[in-house]
């Protein structure tokens, strides 16, 4: 059964998700969203993961929380404060949203996994370097190079051609 | 550990239908972005909660490489929201005509 701690978590990280979609302001959803991966990182830091904990608080919350807040800066005032979607779809989505978590949901509980609990020992993060150097290395090196790539192309898209550069000559 | 591999799941499933809902409904490109965010999470919390209680450490390792992957994703997506927004001025996905088929 869980325990006080979990639902707590589970309510900040559920709730802010429900929150980042349908606030109406794009800054505070963003904040809000801040507020979901941060859930998930309690839960990583209960399933006896600091180093994913970790690692999702600096990537998460640290990078593309901020990255996203300044695109939100970036966009004109007035399309942060409208709501725009489907009105029609609208019930449609929630239909599909209940459908979705009662089927599944239906699907694990009749599953075998319901009374499943560990008292194995956590696993050492140590144990996590030597897997990423010793088997998953190519897979490792392929990680930095779709990063390097997509940082790239991120900035080449993102770059204006129709200024030029004239500050050297003023 | 008084948690069960349930509660796990079940949480999971919650973020998995907000995103899909978030999806499906909403039209600005930006929290569309967010959906999917939150559909890449719930993935990791699986990868992490099973790895837990099997245990082995693959699940961990997976779910680092995800969370790379996830923030190159986001890198390029805000990229081209950016440009979609130069040229069109908005970002409601039904304004971006010319990328229709």
């Amino acid at each position: 059964m869980a325990d006080a701690v979990f639902l707590g978590l589970a309510i900040i990280t559920i709730g802010s998700a429900i929150g980042a979609l349908e606030v109406r302001s794009l800054i505070y959803g963003s904040i809000s969203l801040m507020g979901t991966l941060g859930g998930i990182a309690g839960f990583f830091l209960l399933l006896d993961s600091p180093f994913v904990a970790m690692f999702q608080i600096a990537v998460y919350i640290g990078s593309i929380a901020v990255l996203i807040l300044f695109t939100v800066m970036l966009v004109r005032r007035e399309l942060i404060f409208i709501k725009i979607e489907d009105k029609r779809r609208r019930y449609a989505g929630v239909g599909l949203m209940l459908a979705l978590m009662l089927g599944l949901g239906a699907i694990i509980i009749s599953s075998g996994v319901k009374s499943i609990t560990t008292d194995a020992p956590p696993v050492d993060f140590r144990k996590i370097g030597e897997d990423f150097l010793t088997y998953y290395w190519p897979a490792l090196v392929l990680m930095g190079l779709i990063l390097a790539s997509s940082v790239i192309g991120a900035l080449t898209l993102a770059r204006r051609e129709d200024i030029t550069n004239d500050q050297h000559t003023s | 550990m008084t948690n069960t591999l349930l509660d796990f799941l079940i949480v999971s499933i919650a973020l998995l239908a907000i995103g899909i809902y978030g999806i499906s409904v909403k039209r600005n490109a930006i929290r569309m972005l967010f959906a999917i965010e939150m559909i890449v999470n719930a993935a990791n919390l699986n990868l992490v909660a099973f790895g837990r209680f099997l245990p082995t450490s693959h699940g961990q390792t997976f779910a680092l490489f995800s969370i790379a992957i996830a923030a190159a994703e986001v890198a390029v997506g805000l990229a081209l929201i950016i440009v979609a927004y130069r040229m069109y001025k908005n970002v409601d996905i039904a304004e971006f005509r010319s990328l229709k088929g």
